[in-house]
This record gives C-alpha cells, sequence and structure tokens, in this order.
C-alpha cells in the first residue's frame, strides 16, 4: 500500500494532559508526527489539535480508530488537500545588509511575505501558505543567509461546498 | 461532606461492596473514613500493591463486577502498575484509586510523589486526577461508566491528599453524558445480515471466540446459534468458558498450544467469524497465512480492534451478545436455508471429528507425575465447575488444554500481558466473591513465588483456595524453548533453589501437602478439596515434559510440533 502524508483534524475537549494522551499514543503505536498545532476553539471546553502524519490507508485507518478510542477525544476527520484549506506559517530571520535587501524585497514581493521586524542587520520576514510553496520561499531565501528560522505545524480547514 | 466520604458514599453508590487495598500517607484520611463504613464496605488487606491489582481483577472476572483498588502514592500506586496493565491487556473493568501527595506540593518531588497519572495514562483506559473536591463524584460516577462500558478497562483516579479532607456537598450524579464517549452496541443490521447469508452460503464456516463473549456475557446466545446451524467452534484462551468444552461442536483452542483440530481446522475454513477475538499474534502464528483460504467477519465492540491485524471483509462494530442476539433472530427466518445447507456443515464437522481423533490432546504415563495429569485430575474432581486461575507458562497452557471449562467465568488467566504472579491474587478475588465455590489456582514453581506474599491475605480471610504448584524446579517454558530452539542451553532458568512449599504453606497457617507420585495425585487432591482452608500442593513433576502441540514462532499455525 501507498504511504503517503495525511493531515488529521482531531476535536478534543479542553482537558489537562489531552495532549499528552494523543502524542502519547502516537509513540506507543509506532505512528509518526510531522507535525502538531494545538489551540482553543471557540467553545470554551474545546481544542482543536492539526496532525500531520505519514502512513498507507491501513495504518491511517488505525490511528483514527486509536484516537478514537480516547476518551477525550471528540472527532477525528482526515482532511485531504482538495478539500481544505492547507496553511503552515514560518518566521526567517535573514541577514540584511546592503548587498542582499533588494533579493530580500524582491522575494518577499514575490511571496507576498511581510517584515515584521526590522533592525540594522537582520530582518524578520513572515511567510503564509501551502507546504509546497514555504519550501520554495525558503529555498530562494535561503542564499541570502538565514539566521533563524520557526515553522508552525500545519493548520487546515474545510472548504465549503460549492 | 469530606472528599474521604464523598468518594466512600459514591462507591456504595455504585453498589461496590469489596474493595482490594493496602493503606499509606497519602490515603490515611480515606482508610480513617473506611473505618467508619466497615459494615457496609469489605476491605481486603492485601500484603503487596500488586497482589490488591490482581485480586481485584480476578474479583471481575468471576463476577462480571467492577473490581476496586484502593493504594497510597508513589510506590503503593507504581506496585499496582503490573496489575493495571494485566487488567487493560485483557478488558477487565476496574477502578483503581490512588492517593496522591496534597496539591501544593504536586511537582515538588515530594515524599512518596510520582506522576501517577503520568506513567498509568498508556496502560488505562482513561484516568484522572482530582483537582477539586468538587469534581470527585463526577469523576468517580464517570470512571465507573467507563471501566464497565463498551470495551471494559481499568479507570484510574488520581487524588491528592488535600482533596480527601477538603469539603464540598455530596451529590451524586442520577446519570451521565459524555459527548466525545459513545461506545456502539447494536451491530449494523446490514452487516449482520451479510454475516448470517455467507454463514449459509460457506461450506467451512467457523467461529472463533474471544474474550469478547465472556465480557458481554454472550454465551447463551453463542449455544444457540452455534446448535442452529451446526457451527463449530474454536476458541482463544480468553474465550475459554464461553462455550462448553465437551460439546460436540467444540474443537479446543487455536494458536501457539492449540490443538491439532483447532489449528488445522481454521487453515482449512472457507468463512472465519471472529467473534470478541483479535487476532493475536499468539493465535494467528505467521498472521499472512492465517485463515489462507478463507472470508473473514469480525463482531467486536472496539472498532480499533477490526482490520488491525488482518483485512477483513465484513467488519461488524458492536456488543457481541447484542450481534448473536439479531443473527439468530435472522436465521429463525431462514429454517429452510438453514436446513438445504446443513449436508455442507455436516460434511465439515465430520473433517473436523477426522482431526480431532487423529491427534487429540495425549501424554504418556510414566512413573513420575505428569503435569497434564493433575490438570485432568483436578477437572474430574471439581466436576469442571471450579473457578481456575493459572500463572503464566506451562502451568496455563496444560490448564487450557486439559482442564474443560464448563461456563464463562471460570478460567481466570492473564492471557494478553502474560503476568506471571497473576493467578494467586486472582483466585483470592475470584474466593472473596464466591466464599462457597471452589477455587484453584494452578501454578508453577517460578510463578507461586512473584506473589506467594498474599498467602498471608488468604489466611488472614480463611479463603480456602487450593494452590496446585506444577513444580518441576524449572522455569518450564523458558526451559522449553530453550531446548527446542536454543540447543539445550538452559541459560538461568533452572531454579536450582526453590523453598520447601510445605513448610512454607505451614508458616503462613496454611496447609502444605506434597504428592511425589502418579497414584498419589488423586488422594492428595481429595484431602485438599477437603480442608477448609488455603493448601498448597506440591506436585512434583517430570522436569523435561513440554507443552504440546506447539506451533514454532514465525511459522503458520498448521506448522505443529505434535507429541
Amino acid at each position: 500500500m501507498m504511504e503517503k502524508s495525511h493531515i488529521l483534524s482531531i476535536l478534543v475537549e479542553n482537558e489537562s494532559g489531552v495532549l499528552a494522551r494523543v502524542a502519547g499514543l502516537f509513540s506507543a503505536r509506532g505512528f509518526n508526527i510531522d507535525g502538531i498545532s494545538v489551540a482553543g476553539t471557540l467553545e470554551k471546553n474545546e481544542s482543536k489539535m492539526i496532525i500531520s502524519t505519514y502512513g498507507d490507508e491501513q495504518i491511517l485507518e488505525q490511528i483514527t480508530k486509536q484516537l478514537n478510542r480516547l476518551i477525550n477525544v471528540i472527532k477525528v476527520q482526515e482532511l485531504t488537500d482538495d478539500e481544505s484549506v492547507v496553511r503552515q506559517t514560518v518566521l526567517v530571520k535573514v541577514n540584511a545588509d546592503d548587498s542582499t535587501k533588494n533579493e530580500i524585497f524582491r522575494i518577499k514581493e514575490i511571496f507576498e511575505a511581510r517584515i515584521v521586524d526590522v533592525s540594522r542587520n537582520a530582518y524578520v520576514l513572515e511567510f503564509s501558505g501551502s507546504a509546497k510553496k514555504m519550501e520554495a520561499f525558503i529555498e530562494l531565501i535561503r542564499p541570502v543567509g538565514i539566521k533563524d528560522i520557526v515553522k508552525t505545524g500545519t493548520i487546515a480547514i474545510t472548504r465549503s461546498k460549492k | 461532606m469530606t472528599g474521604s466520604k464523598i468518594l466512600i458514599e459514591s462507591l456504595l453508590k455504585e453498589g461496590v461492596d469489596t474493595i482490594f487495598g493496602y493503606p499509606g500517607g497519602a490515603v490515611l484520611n480515606i482508610y480513617d473514613e473506611l473505618f467508619n463504613y466497615r459494615d457496609k464496605l469489605n476491605h481486603i488487606l492485601v500484603r503487596h500493591e500488586q497482589g490488591a491489582a490482581h485480586a481485584a481483577d480476578g474479583y471481575a472476572r468471576a463476577t462480571g463486577k467492577v473490581g476496586v483498588v484502593l493504594v497510597t502514592s508513589g510506590p503503593g500506586a507504581t506496585n499496582t502498575i503490573t496489575g493495571i496493565a494485566t487488567a487493560y491487556m485483557d478488558s477487565v473493568p476496574m477502578v483503581i484509586i490512588t492517593g496522591q501527595v496534597p496539591t501544593s506540593l504536586i511537582g515538588n518531588d515530594a515524599f512518596q510523589e510520582a506522576d501517577t497519572v503520568g506513567i498509568t495514562r498508556p496502560c488505562t483506559k482513561h484516568n484522572y486526577l482530582v483537582r477539586n473536591v468538587k469534581d470527585l463524584a463526577r469523576i468517580v460516577k464517570e470512571a465507573f461508566y467507563i471501566a464497565s462500558t463498551g470495551r471494559p478497562g481499568p479507570v484510574l483516579i488520581d487524588i491528592p491528599k488535600d482533596i480527601t479532607s477538603n469539603v464540598a456537598e455530596f451529590d451524586y450524579p442520577e446519570s451521565i453524558e459524555m459527548r466525545s464517549y459513545n461506545p456502539t452496541y447494536f451491530g449494523h443490521h446490514v452487516q449482520i445480515l451479510k454475516v448470517v447469508n455467507e454463514l449459509l452460503k460457506a461450506e467451512k464456516p467457523m467461529f472463533y471466540i474471544g474474550g469478547g463473549v465472556i465480557n458481554s456475557n454472550a454465551a447463551v446466545e453463542l449455544k444457540e446459534i452455534a446448535e442452529m446451524i451446526d457451527l463449530p467452534i474454536v476458541s482463544t484462551l480468553m474465550g475459554l468458558g464461553g462455550f462448553p468444552s465437551e460439546h460436540s461442536l467444540f474443537f479446543g483452542m487455536l494458536g501457539m498450544h492449540g490443538t491439532y483440530a483447532a489449528n488445522t481446522g481454521i487453515s482449512n475454513a472457507d468463512f472465519i467469524v471472529a467473534v470478541g477475538s483479535r487476532f493475536d499474534d499468539r493465535v494467528t502464528g505467521k498472521v499472512d497465512e492465517f485463515g489462507r483460504n478463507a472470508k473473514f467477519a469480525h463482531i467486536d465492540i472496539d472498532p480499533s480492534s477490526i482490520g488491525k491485524n488482518v483485512k477483513i471483509d465484513i467488519p461488524v462494530v458492536g456488543d457481541v451478545k447484542s450481534v448473536l442476539r439479531s443473527m439468530i433472530e435472522i436465521l429463525a427466518l431462514k429454517s429452510k436455508e438453514i436446513e438445504s445447507t446443513q449436508y455442507k456443515r455436516m460434511k465439515w464437522l465430520e473433517e473436523l471429528n477426522m482431526y480431532k481423533y487423529e491427534h487429540p490432546l495425549s501424554y504418556k504415563m510414566t512413573d513420575i507425575i505428569k503435569p497434564q495429569y493433575v490438570v485432568e485430575k483436578i477437572y474430574e474432581l471439581t466436576n469442571g465447575e471450579a473457578i481456575i486461575a493459572t500463572e503464566v507458562g506451562q502451568n496455563q497452557m496444560w490448564t487450557a488444554q486439559f482442564y474443560k471449562f464448563k461456563k464463562p467465568r471460570s478460567l481466570l488467566t492473564s492471557g494478553g500481558l502474560g503476568t506471571m504472579g497473576y493467578g494467586f491474587p486472582a483466585a483470592i478475588g475470584a474466593q472473596v466473591a464466591y466464599p462457597d465455590r471452589t477455587v484453584f489456582d494452578i501454578a508453577g514453581d517460578g510463578s507461586i513465588q512473584m506473589n506467594i506474599q498474599e498467602l498471608a491475605t488468604a489466611v488472614q480471610y480463611n479463603l480456602p483456595i487450593k494452590i496446585a504448584i506444577i513444580n518441576n524446579n524449572f522455569l518450564g517454558m523458558i526451559r522449553q524453548w530453550q531446548e527446542l530452539f536454543y540447543e539445550k542451553r538452559y541459560s538461568f532458568s533452572n531454579l536450582n533453589v526453590n523453598p520447601d512449599f510445605v513448610k512454607l504453606a505451614e508458616s503462613y497457617g496454611a496447609v502444605g501437602l506434597r504428592a511425589k507420585k502418579p497414584e498419589e495425585v488423586e488422594d492428595i487432591l481429595k484431602t485438599a478439596l477437603s480442608i477448609k482452608k488455603p493448601v498448597i500442593m506440591d506436585f512434583v513433576v517430570a522436569q523435561e515434559e513440554g507443552v504440546y502441540p506447539m506451533v514454532t514462532p514465525g511459522s503458520p499455525i498448521t506448522g505443529m510440533l505434535l507429541v
């Protein structure tokens, strides 16, 4: 069976330890977590976890079933690329001297990134987009000289039916 | 009301009348309150917290009720871990209450502090740390609900000491609704219909039953459906007792030490229905070849069990009892079809009976006691109606093979985790639940020493448990593997020094008996059965005896070493 990446949206009760339960389940059963992001929803008692994982259909089925076994898990849903908007955000601190500034601005324009912090010799750029675009962005900005880089886990939401 | 009182009142609301425990600093408030409830709540004081966990487990398996444990923080809690993991693997309903250091000290490396909720997260169905005394009653209610419904399992409640003295109003919830926990009890009708149709269509259908039959109390339904259409049954270790072993439709246990008929049969079946079983590696052998000629249906209350190890053609998520009941109702309307297809199943039964006849379970008598003979005699003298606990190893497999279980909840054995030291405390739990029934622990000389301290518990509460030690002065199953797969290099499996088990029994105030020759076995057993006290019987058996048939690890289950 074909192994590929999957994005799971997991609605959980916002109780202490729930992240440990979910993360513990992945490690105990030998499933992978490529990325994770967690935050509250509009409901006070709920959180949503978006987990990027990897495996064939059978593994994905097991992950989903095992997650549903956890008492604090309310709902598990796979989000496919076609039917969802998928985003990751990256903050990159780059060298910004006279020789690189033009290139930074050019890349910023092309990718619609933003400069969110400026100092004498460094800029912090913020870019948000699909994983693919983000990779392209990082590749292009790399020659400028990356001092530091931080990425969020993937977040995703289903598209409305057309 | 104090937290301690709320806890005990909540237990009473849940119908708890017996708990197994051991006091310690963090639970002293609870124990002090327990003193006021001596008449209503029977507390069994064990000698090691592991014993409490296994005893509550044995109590739960024998009765179907939730077993309850009460221990202190830190080492008290960690000592129960093996017992909790054992119950989790075998889906046993339990509630474990552990003390915790006061809320203000949590995370401080306080005296007798351990992160109990963290440690037990992977081996409980769910667990709680109580942070406010106001939540206590609700949490107890939820814990019992979660432990006993769906696929049962242990639930742990960790209670900091200050919570047990803090005060709140006692208001026990009448009912609960948990949005994120709703087990499916009723199977999907279309799926059930498919299973029934396939059963009648198949040339060689077979039920492969597991612990789910016991857990859902489905033995009556199982017998009814089997007899309705002459359906052969094979069982896992955990399913034994779910179908009468002496029934003509029963072909024994399957798997690593399964019968020739069961293993050959399931390999030739063309439609296998897994009923509350989970395709464990000890059952399937080489999994790709398990049921290689068959279509599979799987009835299980836990969706994650379905399709985990083997691809399933017809999954049915639901309670075994309810699903079998639906199948019976559908079959009741198909008597013509049953009749017209019966010849196929008769032919199939003939084939299976031939396997049974060709290679029955057997052993050779000599002038040294054979372990199988001991088990057979126990079976005869108890008429197959005793509650039998086992330890783990050869003793466990010989019991599974040679004690012909008639009824559900009469075999208490650690199937999933394979916990040595389980049997004796589990027998204590069962005997506490049923003071008038005959309860045996069939043990090895290795296993019995893993929780032998509980002999004091058995004597204190006058529990007339019969411990039959199959004594070969070896870790027998290890010895067997070393003989077969490690060129007889018996690396550290020889128990050169064992206690004198007769004297050991006597020193605890129990009775000790010993048999060295086959002709003594029956008399010793009869004597033991006539004594209303805990009895240890030391059966000195043939050292080289192995458990057969045996499927070598990694082979398909048709690859059996026979006697």
